[in-house]
């Protein structure tokens, strides 16, 4: 007599259990205010990264396509990967020829977003941008130089 | 065909079956070779590599700012923790001193990650049982976490936050209030976890007095985390082995003695609890400080042999660094929690049935890239 009791009211508190999961997820079915999905693709112009996340490597320019980067590759030195890559020239400056890059390359495909190359330039030459959508139809089309054309090093940068 | 009907021993003969490494409940590219009785489990042989990086190797070659953030890739869901484990190991081979303020941010944010992943694991352990609802209730308070690391580390999942002798960046002014709002929604939702999977009559007899693991067999296979203190075995780092900021908080090692898969899963809703009073207790007394201790720009350890082991999500993480006197070490070796946690997995699946091996694989909360490295 015993097990039938327990048979029935373990089929009852089972049941109970049941519908106290849909008393949860009725209450989330008709208040639709709590929850927090995001229309993605549709709201592009309206979503902000925060400031500080990582999303690829640029190099700065002001108005004048000026740039701070001196070439001196402390950033290439502290790349775990070999992800930048920078091809150095001589120009010459007041009559004397000095170090400047010809061509910064920087191979996103290879890039962990580890962020070691920023605290590594001396002169705050390269940031981090918010960026995120780096989906391309070509592979070569990863590998980016990071300096504009005709683009030249600002002055008083050393 | 009438060869085979005649085969009267075809019932008693085991057969061999692949699990993986495309299995979705697999969590990953894990590759089990079952032998089977019928339904039931004979034999379980995992089988690695499938993801193997050699991140051991790749260690060697790089400086110790650079090893920081290949950690990264091991446990991805304790990421925080194992970054953490490498710069410990190198500060106590350089003998510094780490202000106050490193310590207890590291904590806090190792707390929020310990958060991250259990919430994964609740989430896609309903998953793999067949309830695809608490995956999204998972994801949906896994995401304020998420957005916490990202306002402060600069990313949600391969944060890179720690270095050898500080933190990349300080925290961020909205850190504290983030983190104070998140401890208060979570409080309120947690119970909720318990309603919709923890009571629920189909879990509890999935998963009720299966994949039973012994004390004994704990010790001996080398389980620890959450599995073995489901088990009975006091293993906590945090708790024998304080590093960091666990020595200045009070909190409890929840330890169980059922041994099966529900009392793994308890382990687990109890240690968020856990987490949330000790980010409570850290939160409002952040010491003023520098964020970062200076060193040399390429660090050379001393010549010598450290060993440091943390506790991350899954269990205990070791790193152990051999140095000759360079800048790289001469070898570096990670114990990952993950690879000794599965090697218990033969022995609480046998003579469980297929669908039982699924609930066991999630409890262990296996992470591949983990166990393969």
């Amino acid at each position: 007599m015993k097990s039938i009791i327990n048979y029935f009211k373990e089929i009852f508190s089972g049941l109970k259990s049941l519908m106290q999961g849909m008393k949860v997820t009725g209450h989330y079915f008709t208040h639709p205010k709590e929850i927090i999905t995001q229309q993605y693709p549709e709201n592009r112009e309206t979503l902000k990264m925060f400031e500080r996340f990582r999303g690829e490597v640029v190099l700065l320019h002001d108005e004048n396509n000026e740039h701070k980067c001196t070439g001196c590759s402390a950033c290439e030195v502290a790349c775990p990967n070999g992800t930048i890559e920078i091809i150095p020239k001589r120009i010459e400056v007041e009559g004397r020829k000095v170090k400047a890059i010809d061509q910064f390359v920087y191979h996103l495909q290879m890039c962990t977003m580890c962020g070691l190359c920023i605290p590594a330039c001396p002169t705050d030459a390269i940031v981090m941008a918010n960026t995120f959508e780096h989906a391309v139809f070509d592979r070569s089309k990863l590998t980016k130089i990071l300096n504009k054309p005709g683009s030249k090093i600002m002055d008083g940068i050393k | 065909m009438e060869e085979v009907i005649q085969d009267k021993d075809l019932e008693s003969k085991e057969y061999f079956i692949n699990m993986g490494p495309q299995h979705p409940s697999t969590h990953g590219v894990l590759r089990l070779v079952l032998s089977l009785d019928g339904e039931i489990i004979r034999k379980v042989e995992p089988h690695l590599g499938f993801i193997h990086r050699s991140i051991e190797k790749m260690c060697e070659h790089d400086v110790y700012n650079q090893i920081v953030h290949l950690t990264d890739r091991m446990d991805y869901l304790s990421c925080h923790i194992n970054n953490e484990a490498v710069c410990l190991c190198v500060e106590q081979a350089l003998q510094l001193e780490i202000p106050d303020r490193i310590k207890v941010i590291r904590t806090i944010i190792g707390e929020l990650t310990r958060l991250s992943s259990h919430q994964l694991w609740w989430g896609v352990m309903g998953m793999d049982l067949g309830a695809i609802t608490s995956f999204l209730y998972g994801f949906r308070d896994r995401e304020m976490i998420t957005d916490i690391f990202e306002e402060t580390c600069g990313a949600r999942l391969t944060m890179n936050y720690n270095l050898p002798g500080g933190l990349m960046f300080d925290i961020h002014p909205n850190f504290q209030k983030r983190t104070k709002d998140f401890i208060a929604h979570f409080k309120k939702k947690l119970p909720e976890y318990d309603t919709l999977l923890s009571n629920n009559v189909i879990f509890r007899q999935r998963t009720k007095g299966i994949g039973y693991l012994s004390k004994e067999d704990a010790i001996s296979y080398g389980v620890t985390g959450p599995t073995a203190r489901a088990s009975g075995f006091s293993c906590d780092v945090r708790k024998h082995h304080p590093y960091s900021g666990y020595d200045k908080v009070q909190f409890k090692e929840i330890l169980d003695t059922e041994g099966d898969c529900y009392a793994r899963y308890k382990c687990r809703i109890a240690e968020m609890w856990e987490s949330m009073s000790i980010i409570e207790q850290l939160i409002d007394n952040i010491p003023e400080g520098p964020h970062k201790v200076p060193t040399k720009a390429v660090i050379k350890l001393p010549k010598g042999e450290w060993y440091q082991k943390v506790e991350t999500a899954r269990g205990e993480f070791g790193v152990y660094i051999i140095s000759e006197g360079q800048k790289s070490p001469y070898r570096l070796k990670f114990r990952s929690p993950g690879f000794s946690n599965l090697s218990a997995l033969d022995h609480m699946a046998r003579g469980c049935k297929i669908a039982d091996l699924v609930a066991i694989m999630s409890t262990l909360d296996l992470v591949i890239p983990d166990i393969d490295r």
